[in-house]
């Protein structure tokens, strides 16, 4: 007979179902991955041009052995190279249509091989071999024949404890010949493994794209003390994204590891006020954020807001202390004409606690040379012998606070798939479906016993349990 | 540090094993291999008290947190997740030749780390070598490559201070270790399979022969990767995980993500092409190298030459 021919749906459902299609386009997938990678995403023409040049003259000077024309016939070249690039989309690779339309191809190869393949799993899963002949018994890679004394529902049950005590509870088959078929098998959804992982891929693939459809990402600066009720969107420019209630942060506070200048926490004291009501109240730090209807804040960033405030304790010689009051940065005046400038604040400085850098100025504004003055030690200073001996008694900056905003309602179905990929690649890689047949016939007074078996998977483990199952089962029988 | 000077000891005893398996494939002894792997099991129980007593001094000065924080750390890390897969490998397969060209990974990789700790004359050569390099992206990462990566302890940035954290890598790195022993048997595969071919038919001599048939090398070659995939895959998701607990997006295509990504995908490759005729053997065997080139790559080079989130092994 010959083959009908087949038709362009055929063909295009075969290209579909191909798993050389598949390695293609999982390698394809690797390699073009690696642009996105070498290439920094979302540069623009001044960024990428800036950059390369910035390389080949690290200081930033112009050349001196470049004349103008020179100069600019390199820098068409880099522009003409990112403009080449950027045909491609590189500098947004993965969100081009040729990247989205490779993962496309990538699902639809999924789909398509997978429900190709369904229905001769579900045929071994639902109509397992029942009464297999003798023929079948030489296919398997394990298989043995034996022969047994006694009548044949005698050693049918013996063959069944076997069975259910090593393996499985049999299922008994009884043919037209007064044959008897036994057949036991374990772990039969470890055939479903391979399924679930394919699954997984697309249940992540639709979380993600509910992700890009319903959610968004935005980042807002709370300055201390002050409330926001929108967000401003990491998408597109100058889009505020409201909230629906508002937060607050009442304090940023910068922890240091004792005694050395290296960041331990960032903390953001937020109070959440929806419907006039403080309903929530949290202190986040970067790893601990706050989530409220679907939006989370996360810790990001933080800035100085502003100069910080100084009070001081100024002692002239032989004179009583009186206090002032200024910012960093600006000229505090002094009794006699004569002023203080505080230019830099040390949180902690070495071991000995906070400390300021501080200069003073004569009447007629003449700078004195900087010293350094530590809030712990406010005798300290008089040591100088200065014409004013100073003293710190207190500093405060305000800090606004960055926050990284998001609302993925997608999420949860990512989660999902991550979990079904971790528990099919398992499955599909350690758990094998085994299956036992054993076929007795009366042939006079004996029993011909024939027994096979094998596993989907981990052959040399069961070659080493069928070895053992036909030793028991010769002991048993004979 | 005294869990410096034990990871010394222990890469001492790894190469103390490396050469008693070169020993055992030139003379074909089976009770060398078995010395060999007594003498691994004993560095691998060194390593492990090392990398303990390490988490405890980090305690003692004051910041108690897992030794998994930096490239030292996870270098270290690196070296005991392969000798941990060796060894769980050569208990189910009883095949300790390939101890002769796992055991250098391990080895390599603990005596890259513990460059800091060369005789005084020989790190000066080095560093004055080092110092008259260039400057540029790459010539740092050949100057992380001559000098170790520094084996201080420094106290957690609050990007790190997450217990996902070691999730995460202690998934991730024990994938890879799998992945680094599957590299080995598969360099194993190609050059008995040159010499089979050479032989044509007859015998293959020398040290080559004694190396497992190449059916052996194959499925040894799958297995690892079978363990290596689902762990690299718990550790993508791990640190997808992490990143959306820390920063609000589980995946942002950063270098490091993509590589890690890159890697999968090639793994995934190769699982397939066995289910597919003509590509098993020495296609196989060259996915799975080129894949823990990859996997080296994600490790090292997206830290030390590409710039990202994952920056801080750069130190
Ligand atoms: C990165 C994505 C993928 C992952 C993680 C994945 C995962 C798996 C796993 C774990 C197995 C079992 C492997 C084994 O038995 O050694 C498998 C088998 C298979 N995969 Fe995939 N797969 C992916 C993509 C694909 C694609 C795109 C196709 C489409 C052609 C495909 C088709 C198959 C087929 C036909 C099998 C064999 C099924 C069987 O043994 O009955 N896979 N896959």
């Amino acid at each position: 007979m010959e083959k009908a021919k087949k038709g362009v749906e055929d063909v295009v459902w075969d290209f579909f179902c191909s798993l050389k299609l598949g390695i293609s386009t999982l390698i394809l997938l690797a390699t073009t991955s690696i642009v996105g990678t070498v290439l920094k995403q979302g540069q623009s023409i001044a960024e990428y041009v800036q950059e390369r040049f910035g390389r080949l003259y690290p200081d930033g000077s112009f050349p001196p052995d470049l004349t103008q024309a020179g100069y600019d016939k390199l820098k068409e070249g880099f522009e003409s190279t990112y403009r080449f690039y950027d045909a491609f989309n590189f500098f947004d690779m993965y969100h081009s249509w040729w990247f989205l339309a490779l993962l496309a191809l990538f699902a639809m190869n999924l789909i398509c091989c997978s429900i190709n393949r369904l229905p001769h799993v579900l045929k071994i899963v639902r109509e397992p071999e029942l009464t297999p002949d003798d023929k079948f018994y030489r296919h398997l890679s394990n298989s043995v024949e034996l022969t047994a004394t006694g009548s044949l529902s005698a050693v049918q049950d013996k063959v069944a404890q076997v069975l259910t005590e090593k393996f499985a509870a049999p299922q008994v088959t009884e043919g037209e010949d007064g044959r008897k078929y036994l057949f036991a098998q374990k772990s039969v959804y470890a055939r479903f493994g391979v399924y679930v992982t394919h699954l997984s891929i697309l249940v992540i693939l639709i979380g993600a794209l509910i992700g890009v459809r319903f959610g968004s990402k935005g980042y807002v600066n709370i300055l201390e003390g002050t409330s926001v009720d929108s967000v401003g969107s990491r998408e597109g420019r100058n889009v505020q994204i409201p909230l629906g209630f508002s937060v607050r942060c009442d304090k940023f506070t910068l922890e240091y590891y004792a005694g050395t200048q290296r960041p331990k926490a960032y903390r953001s004291d937020l109070v959440v006020i929806d419907g006039g009501q403080e309903v929530v109240r949290k202190s986040i730090v970067v790893n601990d954020p706050l989530n409220y209807k679907g939006f989370t804040f996360y810790q990001s960033s933080y800035g100085e807001a502003g100069n910080g405030e100084l009070r001081l304790r100024v002692t002239p010689r032989g004179g009583a202390p009186v206090e002032v009051t200024g910012r960093m940065g600006d000229h505090i005046p002094l009794p006699g004409g004569a002023s203080v400038a505080v230019t830099k604040y040390i949180p902690s400085y070495q071991n000995l606690g906070p400390a300021i850098q501080l200069h003073l100025n004569t009447p007629d504004g003449r700078h004195g040379s900087p010293f350094v003055v530590f809030k712990n030690y406010p005798e300290f200073d008089k040591k100088r012998g200065d014409a004013f001996a100073v003293a710190l008694l207190d500093y405060q900056q305000k800090f606004y606070t960055g926050l990284q905003v998001a609302r993925d309602p997608g999420v949860e179905v990512v989660w999902v798939g991550c979990t079904l990929m971790v528990f099919g690649t398992l499955i599909a890689f350690f758990l094998s479906h085994r299956r036992i047949w054993v076929t007795l016939s009366a042939e006079g007074d004996k029993v011909k016993v024939l027994a096979g078996g094998n596993g989907h998977r981990n052959q040399t483990g069961f070659a080493l349990f069928f070895d053992e199952f036909k030793k028991e089962l010769q002991e048993k029988i004979s | 540090m005294t869990s410096s000077l034990l990871f010394n000891l222990v890469t001492l005893v790894y190469f103390v094993g490396t050469i008693m398996f070169l020993v055992h494939l030139s003379s074909r002894s089976r009770q060398t291999a078995l010395a060999a792997n007594v003498v691994v099991w004993v560095g691998l129980a060194i390593h492990t008290l090392a990398f303990g007593l390490r988490w405890f001094e980090s305690y003692q000065m004051g910041y108690g947190r897992i030794p998994l924080t930096n490239l030292y750390e996870s270098a270290v890390f690196f070296a005991w997740s392969v000798v941990l897969i060796y060894l769980l490998i050569d208990l189910k397969y009883k095949q300790p030749t390939i101890g002769v060209f796992v055991l250098p990974f391990a080895f390599m990789t603990m005596n890259w780390a513990q460059l800091g700790y060369l005789p005084d004359f020989a790190r000066k050569f080095l560093e004055s070598f080092a110092a008259s390099l260039p400057n540029g992206t790459f010539f740092n990462f050949i100057r992380t490559m001559l000098l170790g990566p520094g084996d201080t302890i420094e106290p957690l940035v609050p990007a790190l201070q997450s217990n996902w954290l070691t999730y995460h890598v202690i998934t991730c790195f024990v994938g890879y270790g799998a992945f680094a022993v599957a590299c080995a048997v598969s360099i194993m595969y190609l050059l008995r399979d040159t010499k089979e071919k050479r032989a044509a038919g007859g015998e293959v001599t020398g040290l080559v022969g004694f190396f497992p048939p190449t059916k052996v090398l194959d499925d040894i070659n799958y297995k690892a990767i079978m363990v290596g995939f689902p762990l690299l895959t718990l550790g993508i998701i791990t640190g997808a995980a992490w990143a959306n607990y820390a920063w609000g997006t589980y995946w942002s295509w950063d270098p490091k993500e993509t590589w890690s990504l890159i890697v999968w995908f090639v793994y995934a490759a190769f699982l397939h092409a066995r289910i597919t005729r003509g590509w098993v053997g020495r296609r196989a065997a060259y996915l799975s190298i080129i894949g823990f080139m990859a996997t080296i790559f994600c490790y090292l080079g997206v830290n030390l030459l590409l710039s990202g989130l994952h920056s801080y092994g750069g130190g």
